[in-house]
């Protein structure tokens, strides 16, 4: 059921709003046209490489570059001092998360390394080649100091401080009561608990980290391409740092493979490239390999979450207890900080469930492992987990089936907006159509006579629902509010060019999503001309207008609120001036296929190019004193909420081979709301990326370390991320209930398939496993852990 | 500027000898600074990520005599060049080899296939591979040739350790030879692992005899579970001339257990190896006298 609350204009144009069109770029990354920033060559580009602390904690005593100063086509060797003489020092704090702590960190680690991959000497050469056999040449002297590698003993007294001017090694607290928590569990029909592990994860994109530095001292201009999510925090970033004006510095963000949340950090390595390309009036460029980026790039998502539920006679969740400790790397991200999973888990355990008594406390610590933050869905995989989980166990604790027992636990349809005890408000979700949709589209009750049967034959079945919720179109309390110059507002400028064309720059990325289809066929619908005649620029601080770009599941839902009333905008002005020139009412007319045209006879007035002709080159034709404005720049700010929150229900059917402790997916199906779907091709692929890394993080993803704080399996070889073959098929259907904040009404859909997935795998794991009384809680579901499980090892 | 700006390896010459004497005079003119390049897909990789620096890489790609499936009388040859994919489509495998044939869906995925060769992953070693446990079970013999002449090593004397054969640092993996599949022969070959294409958690390949429902001469091999092939023994003997039943597969259950000292890796415990290796032995007999599992 689509209930679409986009405007009239939107519902008579829009033709390609809702189209399920093939993204325009894919032709041309098909083709092996795509321009990464590696694919970029500047003449006289050095190429730097990095030598990185072995070591999880280590002091360094010294640090001997003279060999490999002299080695063949070294242009130059930076060790962190010289490096900190032109980038000011980061602290990941942000103010509105009160508590939040961190040391100073600077691009290259000076007295003390605090993590194995830690950047400490850079080596900048004509070749990459040339710099990493230079780099083998570098003596340091470490002195091994004990690693912190336990968040679970990270507070201990006896562990040692990382920072020991922060006094401990706790980086954030927070807990949140509304009281009557003791008074429900003690009077509850059941409680059920469980302590759920989610693993220490790494996005991995496919493009791995890449920056190209070019300052231009004659004219104190460094223009940057970089892989990057964020080129306007880029720029405020490196203009702040390096102390040049913001004016004189641009990003550009060429095609970019994938981010996740990746790309949205301040990393030593790519802040002493700059550095260096400053130091030398040269470019330089660094473009980070496999290995480095295991090491690097920011990990997600190791909890420990012990939780409980309590539930009443007739089904009813009474009450939610839970307890959440991670660790994060040896300083909170920059400029993000990394207490965001904090603030999400603690916010949404209890998911859509109309449930109101809580208590939660979440702590962030410290550790001696590669820094940590946000990645795709901060957060939500974790808090779906816990509460989906205790779910599952509150329904078959009370011998309710799982689907009821979620029905009739929602939040009410009619209590919307909904704040929830955390503070957070719920615009509208649409949960129980999806949950109806969604039983109908898995055939829920064939399924369980299905599982039944095999069980019988000795195949252990399982399925597994998971309700989620899912925070899009973040406001400026995200982080504008807490002092980051990140900006929640996208902007767009639409021009009619000379020939009747559109140029649309937009403030939002492409990052292998398909935003430049999505505002494409925004752009398109929203002025009436075909997607052929319309180019779209984007990734460009000097070009684009000012925004946020991508994360937080937000470039569809502002950045192409943004659009769409910038073509409005255009529209009307092409209109007005139409208007004008035939001595009519601009509210007769209308743009239909390229053509301004009278609404109600749908005869033809004026090409396009007709009207760009008139105004840019018979000004003679055009009256004194009117000036045609044929380009208009539009901004959005979703204001309203905290965040706009998408919803939906996922489900999981698969087969453990109890003897062997393997899972197989069998089917995955899932129903997302999130508003006015304008691409369904891409929202769908959208939500099954996302269900794939949610299923990544249910069986195979996880950042081992050791004691020492060495990761264990820093390699594609070793850390398993999932591959196509082990996937199931993924049905993906929707609810829409678009957002009223915005005329467009779309949210994000981004992260939905991450959020639920994990859940969903787990509680059908479980549910194969129920015949044996057994359940697993600690992700991934690896043979050995089911095994353990079902005391077969 | 030697290399563009891509290029992560250490410097190395490279060489492509189109013979076999051409190869031995570079191996004498090298020694031990110099590495053999047949498929490249563990040795490019180790390149690049500077695990060997080798002064010279000498690629066999060019000594055609290496090459190719060969069946003469009794026996099937197969020549160190040839690539997976060869033996994955060879409809003379599929016949007199049936083992292989279906072992070889498991080795890595299509693309590293394509490339990688025979000789390479047998003379890699990887305690993990598949084609080192198909020789092993099959009782292949290895051929390997220097400058002094030519010398054949059973399979199952070839493998040493972790990355280790006898295979000498002046000599070259020529080719091995299996027997051909005698009547009343059949095989099984059952391999975990996480995701398709990785190398094996647990893999088990069984050969041997089963007519008028009963087990014989049956050579089973685990790999993935120690630092090479293992040939288990016992798990043979428990199997000769017992018939396929509930009791057959625990006392194979226990001989498994006799046979292997399994090593854990990061995933999984020894322990867990080993109850793996004890399922798929059933398993594998199963399959071998039924045509499926039980």
């Amino acid at each position: 059921m689509t209930t679409d609350t986009a405007s009239s204009h939107v519902k008579t144009h829009g033709r390609y709003i809702g189209a399920g069109l093939p993204r325009p770029d894919a032709w041309r990354l098909l083709h092996g046209r795509g321009r990464y920033t590696d694919d970029i060559k500047l003449a006289r580009t050095a190429h730097v490489v990095f030598v990185r602390s072995p070591y999880a904690h280590a002091g360094i005593s010294a640090i001997n570059v003279t060999k490999a100063a002299s080695s063949a086509g070294v242009i130059r060797v930076v060790t962190g001092k010289e490096v900190a003489a032109l980038c000011q020092p980061w602290v990941g704090v942000l103010t509105h998360l009160k508590g939040l702590k961190s040391a100073a960190q600077y691009p290259l680690a000076m007295e003390r390394a605090r993590w194995q991959g830690e950047p400490v000497v850079a080596v900048a050469a004509e070749s990459r080649a040339q710099a990493e056999d230079a780099a083998q040449l570098i003596d340091i002297d470490w002195e091994p100091l004990t690693a912190v590698t336990s968040p679970d003993t990270a507070l201990d007294s006896r562990s040692p401080v990382i920072h020991p001017d922060l006094g401990d090694n706790l980086a954030y607290q927070r807990e949140v009561d509304t009281g009557g928590v003791d008074e429900v569990f003690a009077g509850a029909h059941k409680v059920v608990e469980a302590t759920f592990r989610t693993s220490r994860h790494t996005p991995v994109t496919l493009e791995p980290r890449s920056i190209l530095a070019d300052y231009n001292p004659a004219e104190r201009q460094l223009t940057v391409y970089q892989s990057t999510q964020v080129p306007y925090m880029m720029q405020w970033i490196l203009a702040k740092h390096f102390g040049l004006k913001e004016i004189n510095v641009r990003v550009i963000a060429p095609d970019v493979g994938g981010g996740f949340g990746t790309k949205i950090h301040i990393y030593g390595d790519e802040m002493t490239a700059v550095a260096l390309s400053m130091m030398l009036g040269r470019p330089v460029k660094f473009v980070s390999d496999r290995l480095e980026s295991f090491v690097t790039d920011f990990h997600a998502r190791g909890h420990l979450v012990k939780a409980r539920m309590a539930v009443s006679v007739t089904g009813d969740i009474v009450g939610i207890e839970m307890d959440d400790l991670y660790g994060i790397g040896p300083y909170s991200g920059y400029p993000r900080g990394s207490a965001n999973e904090a603030k999400q888990v603690l916010n949404l355990v209890g998911g859509p469930y109309k449930n109101r008594v809580y208590r939660g406390r979440t702590r962030v610590v410290f550790e001696n492992k590669n820094m940590y933050g946000q990645y795709r869905a901060v957060g939500h995989p974790v808090a779906c987990a816990v509460t989906e989980g205790l779910v599952d166990l509150a329904a078959s604790a009370i011998g309710m089936d799982p689907a009821e027992f979620r029905y009739r636990n929602y939040i009410n349809a009619e209590a919307y907006p909904y704040t929830l005890v955390t503070g957070p408000v719920f615009e509208k979700l649409s949960q129980h159509q999806a949950h109806e949709k969604l039983l109908d589209l898995m055939n829920y009750s064939a399924l369980r006579l299905e599982q039944e049967e095999l069980r019988r034959q000795g195949i252990y079945r399982g399925i597994g629902l998971a309700a989620f919720v899912e925070m899009s179109n973040p406001s400026s309390a995200t982080y504008g509010q807490g002092g980051a110059s990140i900006a929640s507002q996208d902007g767009c400028t639409m021009k009619l060019t000379a020939t009747g064309g559109i140029t649309c720059a937009v403030s939002i990325n492409e990052i292998g999503q398909g935003a430049t289809a999505v505002v494409l066929q925004i752009a398109a619908s929203a002025v009436g001309v075909s997607t052929e005649n319309i180019k779209i620029v984007i990734g460009d601080t000097d070009v684009t207008p000012y925004g946020g770009g991508n994360w937080g599941s937000r470039g569809t839902g502002i950045g192409g609120e943004a659009v769409l009333q910038a073509g409005k905008a255009l529209r009307q002005n092409i209109l007005t001036f139409v208007a004008l020139l035939t001595e009519t009412e601009a509210s007769v007319l209308s743009i239909r296929d390229n053509s301004v045209i009278e609404t109600l006879t749908g005869k033809e007035l004026m090409t396009l190019e007709e009207v760009a002709r008139t105004a840019y080159f018979r000004s003679d034709k055009v009256p004194r004193d009117f000036s045609p404005e044929l380009v208009v720049t539009r901004h959005f700010a979703q204001k309203t909420y905290d965040g706009i929150c998408t919803n939906g229900i996922q489900g999981c059917y698969l087969e453990v081979d109890i003897e062997t402790g393997f899972v197989r997916l069998l089917k995955h199906w899932v129903i997302d709301d999130c508003g006015t779907i304008i691409n369904p091709l891409l929202v769908d692929e959208q939500i099954r990326g996302g269900v794939v890394q949610g299923i990544g993080g249910a069986l195979f993803e996880e950042c081992i370390y050791s004691s020492e704080g060495q990761l264990m399996n820093g390699s594609l070889i070793d850390y398993l991320v999932p591959m196509a073959c082990e996937m199931p098929d993924i049905e993906v259907g929707h609810v829409s209930t678009p957002t009223a904040t915005s005329e467009l009404g779309a949210k994000g859909a981004g992260e939905a398939g991450t959020a639920g997935a994990p859940a969903a795998v787990m509680n059908a794991i479980n549910d194969a496993l129920k015949p044996f009384g057994v359940c697993v809680t600690e992700q991934p579901f690896t043979p050995e852990r089911i095994l353990r499980a079902l005391g077969k090892v | 500027m030697p290399f563009g700006g891509v290029v992560k390896a250490s410097a190395f010459s490279y060489a492509k000898p189109s013979s076999l004497s051409e190869l031995f005079d570079l191996m004498e003119m090298y020694g031990d600074r110099a590495k053999l390049l047949a498929g490249g897909q563990s040795l490019i990789a180790a390149l690049n990520m500077r695990l060997a620096s080798p002064t010279v890489l000498l690629d066999i790609n060019g000594i055609t005599e290496l090459s190719g499936i060969e069946v003469k009388g009794d026996v099937v040859r197969i020549g160190a060049l040839t690539r997976h994919r060869s033996l994955e489509q060879s409809a003379e495998i599929k016949k007199h080899l049936p083992l292989v044939h279906k072992a070889m869906p498991f080795v890595a995925h299509a693309a590293i296939r394509t490339r990688g060769t025979f000789g390479g992953s047998v003379a890699f070693a990887d305690a993990a591979a598949e084609l080192p446990a198909c020789c092993v079970v099959l009782d292949a013999n290895i051929e390997l040739a220097s400058r002094k002449g030519r010398r054949i090593v059973s399979a199952r004397n070839f493998f040493k350790g972790l990355y280790e054969t006898d295979l000498q640092p002046d000599e070259v993996l020529i080719s091995a030879e299996f027997p051909k599949l005698r009547v009343g022969y059949r095989s099984a070959f059952l391999e975990l692992a996480r995701r398709h294409g990785d190398y094996a958690v647990v893999g088990v390949a069984v050969h041997g005899k089963f007519q008028d429902d009963m087990f014989s001469d049956i050579s089973m091999v685990f790999f993935g579970v120690a630092d090479r092939p293992v040939h288990a023994v016992n798990a043979g003997r428990a199997l000769e001339s017992a018939r396929l039943s509930p009791s057959t597969i625990n006392t194979l259950r226990s001989a498994v257990s006799l046979d292997l000292e399994t090593y854990g890796d990061i995933y999984h415990t020894a322990e867990t190896k080993l109850h793996l290796a004890k399922v798929l032995a059933g398993r594998a007999v199963s399959i071998m006298a039924l045509g499926r599992e039980t």
